[in-house]
């Protein structure tokens, strides 16, 4: 693999990405009351940005960094650190595969296997029509339902090879049944899709 | 205990119906020094993996504080651990209730529960309740009319199996990486936002309301001495029944696998090889019998480890590091333990923070010494080798700032001991040139290097010494 650096400092304004609507900002100041400091605002503001832009671009580091009154090389350090965080842009869909020592002795393997000759891509790859990533966790908690995975929000359960094409073709397949609670959720245009 | 499995067992309505809540509105009618005396008397000792007495936590918070903060410990990672995924959405008041009381009892200003980042379902079901408590009273201002106040507040992670040391999530909290600190100072004097801190499990928490409403003497009479109390037992793998059980502390590994209330037996009649029985980082429990004597098996004398017993001391008889959590996962017979080893090591070598060199090298060292067992190129020198470095990292042997890298290093030091035998048959039985193949792939800088032959050399103090041809031979 061959790493490729970035100035970030002398990085031109179409390289930085997109950004964060004020609709955007101003849930992000909502938080800012529940903690008495503004740095401990970071995660869920990026947990925010990143619903409402997909991953977090320089352009969200930056404004998140004025945001909270923070050093935008503090922004980056949490950012890079916690595995949720994207900094790139990823597929409509992430399927999140668990492969912890209980879901590998149910089977684990086999699904990943499976899932990436299916969507053709490998782990932490995003398909080329920008429907689907793919990525391994160390473990969802769900270790009686073993193996499991993650479509955005869906946790699908006792996954077998058998079950993935009917898993993949279903347009419902990350939406969850309980009630949603929208804190952490990006401010919705009226209209778009929730 | 729970109401796991009651329809719509999230709203608060169907967890009053059943006496909910009652717990918390007696408990804020008692003085906080009182409460904090009960579960000091109950010796409820931390469900999250440590077991340090909660009660004594409490009491180590300087007195005279203005701020407090209570924060709870969601951030369930440990694999394969789910107890707190089950509480947390089949009964989230009772965690709620629990911190109400807890947050009484250590006059807490502010509550914030640590969610783990894959936690989403989970998330909107805790949110959902807590909203539910917001409008019932049960936090806000002036709690049931007692003029004691509480906030509480959901924070979600992303996904770091360190934000559940308490530092490293308090840290996490604060916005930081959670890259834990330097102990003393105890969060209980310095913690979040440097104020004094309580960082307590979320089953921990929900103990404490049946404490309360029932009594210390119900407490103690389940368990025995030392562990006292009921305690969340999860089993998964190749078990009939796999999932979350609920029983006194003190069952033993075989109620958890064969027992009809838990685990109901393996999967297709196959043979336990091993068990980890309090998550990974605890060790690893041989399932297969060790006889007293050699010859004839004599069921009064022998026994076999899956007699532990599930509480705070037993398990430490059968080398592993303490209970954890409780939760067990069982290798069938018919898996190479050299996948588990591969699969542990990858845990830990993944989700090392990368604070202390001991822990970040160490356990990416271990990750590669396993794979290249994996793939059929190791030497027993390697198992030397991996005894020696999960000897020489962690707290315990004063190398690391927190506990991860002694649970990096006790399961693989666990394997290596108690599977010896089995590693050494499989690479008595590699073909040596096809490992010098696979070895020239995975380290081409190191091909023209011997593979070494025979144990490394120990000397009569213990300490390891390298044979000198065997330095830089791939690693």
């Amino acid at each position: 693999m061959a790493w490729e650096t970035i100035d970030r400092r002398s990085l031109s304004e179409d390289e930085l990405g997109p950004g964060l609507s004020e609709a955007v900002k101003a849930k992000i100041r909502t938080f800012f009351d529940r903690y008495p400091t503004r740095q401990a605002v970071l995660l869920p503001a990026l947990h925010v940005a990143q619903d409402a832009v997909g991953y977090i671009s320089y352009r969200v580091m930056r404004e998140v960094a004025e945001l909270l009154e923070l050093p935008p090389a503090k922004v980056m350090d949490v950012v890079s650190f916690y595995t949720q965080f994207w900094t790139h842009p990823r597929g409509k869909k992430t399927i999140v595969l668990c492969r912890s020592l209980g879901c590998e002795l149910m089977g684990g393997k086999e699904v990943l296997a499976a899932l990436k000759e299916k969507l053709g891509i490998g782990e932490h790859e995003t398909s080329v029509d920008g429907e689907w990533s793919l990525m391994t966790e160390e473990c969802l908690a769900a270790c009686e339902h073993a193996p499991c995975m993650l479509i955005n929000e869906k946790l699908h359960k006792c996954v077998r090879v058998e079950d993935l094409d009917r898993i993949l073709a279903d347009p419902e397949n990350d939406k969850i049944e309980v009630v949603r609670s929208d804190l952490y959720d990006a401010p919705r245009e009226p209209g778009s899709q929730a | 205990m729970k109401h796991v499995g009651v329809p719509n067992s999230t709203s608060l309505e169907v967890y009053k119906s059943d006496g909910g809540y009652a717990a918390a509105a007696q408990a804020l009618r008692m003085k906080p020094a009182e409460i904090v005396e009960l579960v000091k008397k109950a010796n409820l000792r931390g469900r999250g993996g440590a077991g340090f007495p909660a009660g004594l936590k409490w009491g180590f918070l300087p007195p005279g504080r203005d701020v407090t903060y209570l924060c709870v410990n969601a951030d369930e990672s440990e694999p394969p651990t789910f107890s707190n995924r089950v509480l947390m959405e089949s009964d989230p008041h009772m965690l709620l209730e629990g911190i109400l009381i807890s947050g009484y009892a250590t006059q807490t200003t502010v509550a914030y529960i640590y969610m783990r980042g894959e936690f989403i379902e989970q998330f909107h079901i805790l949110q959902k309740a807590i909203d539910e408590a917001y409008a019932g009273g049960y936090f806000g201002k002036n709690i049931l009319g007692s003029g004691y106040d509480l906030e509480c507040y959901i924070h979600r992670g992303a996904g770091a199996y360190i934000c559940g040391e308490e530092t490293g999530l308090i840290e996490s909290l604060e916005g930081k990486r959670g890259w834990p600190r330097i102990k003393p100072p105890f969060p209980a004097v310095e913690g979040a936002f440097r104020q004094p801190t309580v960082v307590n499990n979320v089953e921990t928490l929900a103990c404490v309301p049946h404490i309360v409403s029932r009594g210390v003497d119900w407490w103690l009479s389940l368990g025995h001495e030392n562990s006292w109390g009921p305690k969340m037992y999860c089993v998964s793998g190749p078990v009939q029944r796999p999932g979350c059980y609920e029983g006194p502390l003190g069952i033993t590994v075989r109620d958890l696998i064969y027992g009809e209330d838990f685990g109901g037996g393996m999967l297709g009649g196959k043979r336990v090889k091993a068990v980890f029985p309090g998550g990974l980082s605890m060790g690893v429990l041989r399932g297969d019998v060790f006889p007293r004597n050699a010859g004839a098996v004599d069921p009064k004398q022998d026994y076999d480890e899956l007699d532990c017993m599930l509480d705070f001391d037993d398990p430490r008889r059968y080398g592993l590091m303490g209970l954890g959590t409780a939760a067990g996962v069982v290798v069938p017979e018919d898996v190479d333990i050299r996948d588990v080893l591969v699969n542990v090591t990858r845990f830990f070598g993944t989700e090392s923070c990368g604070q202390c060199t001991q822990c970040r090298e160490g356990s990416n060292w271990m990750r590669k010494i396993a794979g290249r067992l994996r793939a059929g190129a190791g030497r027993l020198y390697d198992l030397d080798l991996l005894e020696d470095i999960s000897n020489n990292m962690g707290m315990m042997p004063g190398q690391s700032i927190c506990g991860l890298s002694d649970g990096a290093a006790w399961p693989v030091r666990m394997l290596v001991q108690k599977f010896r035998r089995e590693f050494e048959q499989h690479i008595a039985a590699q073909d040596p040139e096809a490992a010098e193949r696979v070895l020239r792939e995975i380290n081409p800088a190191a091909y023209e290097l011997p593979i070494v032959e025979g144990r490394a050399t120990r000397s009569v103090g213990g300490t390891f010494q390298v044979p000198l041809d065997a330095c830089g031979a791939g690693e």
